[in-house]
């Protein structure tokens, strides 16, 4: 029995030891992500769960919360004007990313022709300019000059369009398609320098080969520049897209989702239910969706990109 | 090269367009500010008298020391903490990959695509309860929470790549966890840091919705949330509205201009990683 004790004793207590050590290092090792993850739990998951249940109540924000179910999710679908925001956001997606990508992969591969100097690099710093500045300056700045005296339809005027000139942003039919301008302005500068970097990447044997074989541009572009840059045009494609269905600053200061609806967009619709209805419950399912539609869009582009990652 | 003297011609023309028309914006917010205040001048007309003094008039309406000073301090409170608290995470996932590191990092990752204004609604309400309702803190905190998804998850990149021997050697001097991350391993990922301190600073900077729903005073906000309220007043004054929004780009301007290389290359990777 003594002796059986002695010889257990030193193991066990290696054994214990051991054990406490690794419990130590784990517990160590979860003090390093503790501060994080804390402001992280308080200030963005516990108001994710709050917005999800907020979204099934009626409330004005002050009295008591009175339980509706899934009414609040129901009157978006039927309510044309709040379902109308998700349908701008889709189309805000067309301006915001198709367009700026597509020019980007352009303007991308003409740089590579004929600007890989120091005016390459001059270009690519002007271009993106807009992507530093503050979305609301972005806004503000193209508030005026889409104004019924301003630059855009001064130099319509110029060149002899004068009779489609009018308050761009004030129209309910070319409102939208205004903001989306402003988009592109804001957004193209991104894609084209991340789209050129890309091309730099690319094997510059495969540009040399085809310009031996005396490729044109057009031919250059489409055999090389676009299938190699699959995995850059996937990156342009999420920031760009989460840009559009994301909307805010430049939609607010600019047109604030008017007139009527027709720049309408979730962001928006949120913040003016939420805090100049007081509608809170119909505010919060909204948010939901745009949460949703954000994670059902971008999520096949991440996957698909996986894939094109070398 | 083989390219033909007309395309490169060509090419660089359509180039040279598309710069310009990336700079008028700024060029015809310029010259409209030189305008007498009220008036409402035509595109790109030079004044017959400029005002330099709207300038002036701007920057004492706008109380630009003010916000100067207003946004300089969230930045200063933001930037540091987000960059410590990100990489002592990034550092346990990544590398010391604690139990539970893969729930953690898919925890982080899931806010990596999550719209502000998908979440504004009841921060409103925990700061109203909390009391923080209008101070910068109202910004502050929040915002340093929004960054941890990509902050976290950029610092992990960096950390899961450091090859093993670096720890396993320190490990064998007698180096403690603390020592390991402090005096080993922060000096390494002095360009991850740099990189992702640029860019919350200007994206702090810039931010602009969590400012307007969260703090009423322009003089606790962002520079972006300030220049919103003074949208706001001067709507009808075109020039000084000109103005006023050129001062509060000049500090992002310079700091573009003298950092525009890590600015740039940070913006990018930004994007590539996240």
């Amino acid at each position: 029995m003594t002796t059986n004790h002695r010889h257990a004793t030193p193991s066990r207590f290696r054994w214990i030891f051991q054990h406490w050590n690794i419990q130590r290092n784990t517990i160590i090792g979860w003090l390093f992500a503790l501060p994080a993850l804390i402001i992280y739990t308080l200030f963005v998951l516990q108001p994710l769960v709050l917005t999800v249940q907020y979204s099934f109540y009626k409330w004005n924000g002050v009295g008591p919360k009175t339980w509706v179910g899934l009414n609040n999710y129901i009157t978006i679908f039927q309510d044309p004007d709040l379902i109308g925001t998700i349908i701008n956001a889709f189309l805000l997606v067309v301006w915001f990313s198709f367009i700026p990508v597509g020019l980007g992969l352009i303007v991308a591969s003409v740089m590579h022709r004929v600007a890989t100097g120091k005016f390459g690099a001059v270009a690519r710093t002007v271009l993106f300019l807009p992507q530093v500045i503050a979305l609301v300056a972005a806004g503000i700045i193209w508030g005026w000059l889409l104004s019924l005296p301003g630059l855009i339809n001064q130099v319509l005027k110029a060149i002899g369009l004068g009779t489609i000139t009018r308050a761009w942003l004030g129209d309910f039919d070319w409102a939208l398609p205004a903001v989306g301008l402003i988009g592109i302005w804001v957004l193209l500068g991104f894609c084209i320098v991340l789209l050129s970097t890309g091309i730099t990447k690319i094997d510059p044997a495969l540009y040399e080969s085809a310009r031996i074989d005396g490729a044109s541009w057009l031919r250059e572009f489409v055999t090389i520049t676009i299938p190699l840059l699959r995995y850059e045009v996937g990156v342009c494609l999420t920031v760009t897209v989460i840009a559009a269905l994301a909307a805010f600053d430049i939609v607010y200061v600019s047109t604030a989702g008017g007139p009527g609806n027709s720049t309408a967009v979730p962001g928006i619709q949120i913040y003016i239910l939420a805090f100049t209805q007081r509608a809170i419950g119909l505010a919060s399912a909204l948010a939901v969706m745009l949460m949703i539609l954000v994670i059902i869009v971008i999520l096949p582009i991440q996957w698909l990109n996986r894939e094109n990652k070398v | 090269m083989r390219v033909s003297r007309t395309e490169l011609w060509t090419g660089r023309t359509f180039l040279l367009a598309l710069m310009v028309i990336t700079i008028l914006p700024f060029i015809s917010i310029f010259i409209t500010a030189l305008h007498p205040s009220g008036t409402v001048p035509r595109g790109l007309e030079w004044p017959t008298n400029p005002q330099w003094g709207n300038f002036v008039e701007a920057f004492n309406v706008a109380k630009m020391p003010k916000l100067l000073m207003s946004s300089t301090f969230i930045v200063i409170a933001v930037v540091p903490i987000s960059l410590v608290i990100s990489t002592m995470a990034g550092f346990a996932i990544g590398l010391l990959k604690i139990p539970g590191s893969r729930v953690l990092l898919a925890l982080f990752v899931f806010g990596l695509t999550l719209p502000f204004s998908g979440i504004i609604i009841p921060i409103y309400f925990l700061e109203r309860a909390m009391g923080i309702y209008n101070t910068r803190l109202a910004i502050v905190l929040p915002l340093i929470a929004l960054y941890m998804p990509f902050a976290v998850f950029w610092m992990r990149a960096h950390f899961v790549n450091m090859p093993a021997e670096i720890s396993e050697a320190a490990r064998v001097d007698g180096a403690t966890t603390w020592d390991l991350f402090w005096s080993i391993h922060v000096p390494l990922a002095r360009a991850p840091i740099a990189s992702l301190g640029i860019l919350m600073s200007i994206w702090t900077w810039n931010q602009f919705l969590l400012a307007l729903v969260l703090v009423e005073d322009p003089t606790q906000r962002t520079m972006a949330g300030a220049l919103g309220a003074y949208q706001g007043h001067y709507a009808t004054d075109i020039p000084l509205l000109c103005a006023g929004t050129i001062l509060i780009l000049i500090p992002t301007l310079v700091v573009f201009i003298l950092f525009q290389r890590q600015i740039i290359t940070a913006l990018l990777q930004g994007s590539v990683k996240g």
